[in-house]
């Protein structure tokens, strides 16, 4: 028996300041994060969705609508893989408020919330960590359509910033789930209410087909869409290199969602915890 | 120098219609044991809550070495180290990654993290298991990493809520001696417990709680000084006369028996010696046969019984409540 070990620190030693500070409450976020990676490594089947998914849901779409969409496979793979890489990576992010839920409802989320650390840390943390699920999504998107013969006109540089692009915005939306992770009452609502409000987000957009091709009053919706922003953005980056105004569009989207949900959710959040 | 850890004055905490905790008030000496004694829902778990700033009081406030916990909260969280009655660890993280992360949360590098790991998982025995994913844990050994994981940064006031709720024998007489070390080692520690003998062996003093409210409060001395000297425990030989024993029992001695749960044993209060006699006559006349007589101090089983007019185990099974039950919906039932 080590009294050292369970003797209690002088008092004086162990009175911390009443507020965190800046690089502590940082450095707390990164250590939340270090956690959500580790549960990752211990469970590595909850990388599927942004690993296989990405290969299957690629060769899927492909195959089924290039012949029909564009003439052929080939052809179709500008148009399908920048939109298949939005749907996918922006699906990804529902996980950051279905994971907030699940850890909010365990008894370690009262340890963390009885430590004298920043409130904010364990949700700062899961966006973060979750950012490294959105690169993997991204780069097994890209590699899928690279071996399937997809040839970006943009070049490196070109392929690495619209891979950049869909993961700002996927973690802009990661928003949006955490708040609905806060403020739901399980994990499965959050699950069903997220994929409502994605669905017709990432359909009704130009990921899949020409917006031409579609009726007039989904035109105006697929139009304004944000995704449908993003995946223009995307495209032109990858396929030419070039930056069009759908960059600056989808970056104010991102923004904007951003301003909204990040302040509700960091209130919701700190209401709760 | 303020010399009590816990002050607390009319703590009031409801939950819809239901008022969880009905103005407790609770004042701990530094580097002593407190024990809150009570059943199921009584209160204990949103009382510990409270004070561990983890549920905000509706009522009355309370201080932690004299900071407030509604406004002093982080200052608070720096003294306290709380283990709950679910686990509070991460289930997928072995016990060293647990135990890391938070050594980091509190401020520790990397290299003193995984020191104060190593030193706390030798301490509490998990060395061997320190790899494994919590999932495999047994009951007890995810109790132990739970109290190492309050102890990383020295708390001086650690909160145990029913920290041996669910274990077998030997693993609660474990978890009793790391406690009493802990105290040894200056620490002051306040634990609730719906087990009376726990309180009894542990706590330098018990408050008696019961739907909300504090119904008694002292050492266990005192509390035991409250049900008389000494109590009459007869064991019966057939459970067909439990009936005429009972209504000779409070016939002689006044007194209603209780009845222990395997129905064959009265145990009852003792109004002076000479009723002890007056009884067993009365038994032999009547027919009752008994298979055993015995004379015992008070336990802590009747105290509560006098107190508060109802058995500790009347709001549910005292034991195998599940670790995992979350109690802050916890309900009082009549």
């Amino acid at each position: 028996m080590s009294t050292a070990t369970l003797a209690p620190a002088p008092h004086t030693a162990t009175i911390q300041p009443a507020r965190v500070g800046l690089a502590a409450t940082v450095s707390q976020s990164f250590t939340m994060a270090y956690r959500g990676l580790l549960k990752v490594r211990h469970t590595p089947e909850q990388l599927i969705d942004v690993t296989f998914q990405p290969i299957i849901f690629t060769l899927m779409f492909t195959y089924l609508f290039g012949g029909a969409v564009s003439g052929s496979v080939g052809a179709y793979l500008p148009l399908i893989i920048p939109g298949i890489l939005a749907q996918t990576v922006i699906t990804a992010s529902v996980v950051t408020g279905v994971q907030l839920r699940e850890d909010m409802d365990k008894g370690v989320f009262d340890r963390f919330r009885s430590l004298p650390i920043a409130r904010i840390a364990p949700l700062a943390g899961a966006l973060l960590a979750d950012t490294v699920r959105y690169v993997v999504a991204t780069t097994i998107t890209f590699l899928t359509g690279l071996v399937m013969g997809w040839r970006p006109g943009g070049g490196f540089g070109g392929v690495v910033l619209a891979g950049l692009l869909v993961i700002v915005c996927a973690w802009a939306l990661s928003w949006i789930f955490a708040y609905i992770g806060v403020i739901a009452r399980s994990a499965t609502f959050v699950q069903g209410v997220s994929f409502m409000v994605l669905f017709p987000l990432t359909f009704l957009s130009n990921a899949f087909v020409e917006v031409d091709t579609l009726p007039g009053w989904m035109q105006a919706f697929v139009n304004v869409n944000p995704v449908s922003h993003l995946v223009s953005a995307v495209r032109t980056l990858a396929n030419e290199g070039l930056v069009t105004a759908d960059v600056g569009w989808t970056l104010l989207s991102a923004a904007v969602v951003v301003v909204i949900f990040a302040p509700i959710a960091v209130r919701a959040y700190l209401r709760k915890a | 120098m303020n010399t009590n850890a816990i002050e607390a004055q009319g703590l009031v905490k409801i939950f819809g219609d239901n008022r969880a905790v009905d103005g407790v008030d609770l004042t701990v000496r530094t580097g002593t044991v407190y024990g809150v004694l009570g059943p199921n829902g009584a209160g204990k778990t949103t009382t510990i809550r409270m004070l561990a700033t983890l549920l905000r009081p509706d009522g009355g406030e309370a201080r932690v070495f004299g900071h407030d916990i509604a406004r002093e909260g982080a200052a608070v969280r720096s003294l306290i180290g709380v283990t709950g009655q679910y686990a509070s660890v991460d289930e997928t993280l072995s016990a060293t990654e647990n135990l890391v992360v938070f050594g980091r949360l509190l401020g520790l590098s990397a290299r003193a993290a995984r020191a104060k790991s190593a030193e706390l998982l030798e301490e509490f025995s998990l060395t061997d298991a320190a790899r494994r994913p919590l999932r495999n844990y047994s009951g007890g050994m995810r109790r132990r990493l739970d109290l190492a994981a309050s102890l990383i940064a020295r708390p001086p006031l650690i909160f145990l809520d029913e920290p041996t709720t669910g274990l077998d024998p030997r693993t609660r007489n474990q978890m009793w001696d790391t406690i009493r070390r802990l105290v040894a080692g200056g620490s002051t520690v306040l634990l609730t417990t719906q087990y009376l003998d726990e309180a009894d062996q542990l706590a330098d003093r018990i408050a008696v709680i019961d739907r909300g409210t504090v119904v008694a409060e002292g050492t266990a001395d005192e509390l035991k000084s409250t049900v008389g000297a000494q109590s009459l425990q007869v064991g019966l030989a057939e459970a067909d006369d439990l009936g005429t024993a009972l209504s000779l029992v409070q016939q002689v001695f006044g007194a209603a028996g209780v009845v222990a749960p395997e129905g064959l044993r009265i145990t009852v209060p003792v109004p002076h010696a000479e009723a002890v006699a007056d009884l067993l006559v009365r038994f032999r006349d009547a027919g009752v046969s008994i298979d055993s007589v015995s004379l015992d101090k008070p336990s802590l089983d009747e105290v509560f019984l006098t107190l508060t007019g109802h058995a500790a185990s009347d709001d549910g099974p005292a034991v195998g409540s599940t670790e995992n039950t979350r109690n802050d919906t916890e309900k009082v039932t009549a």
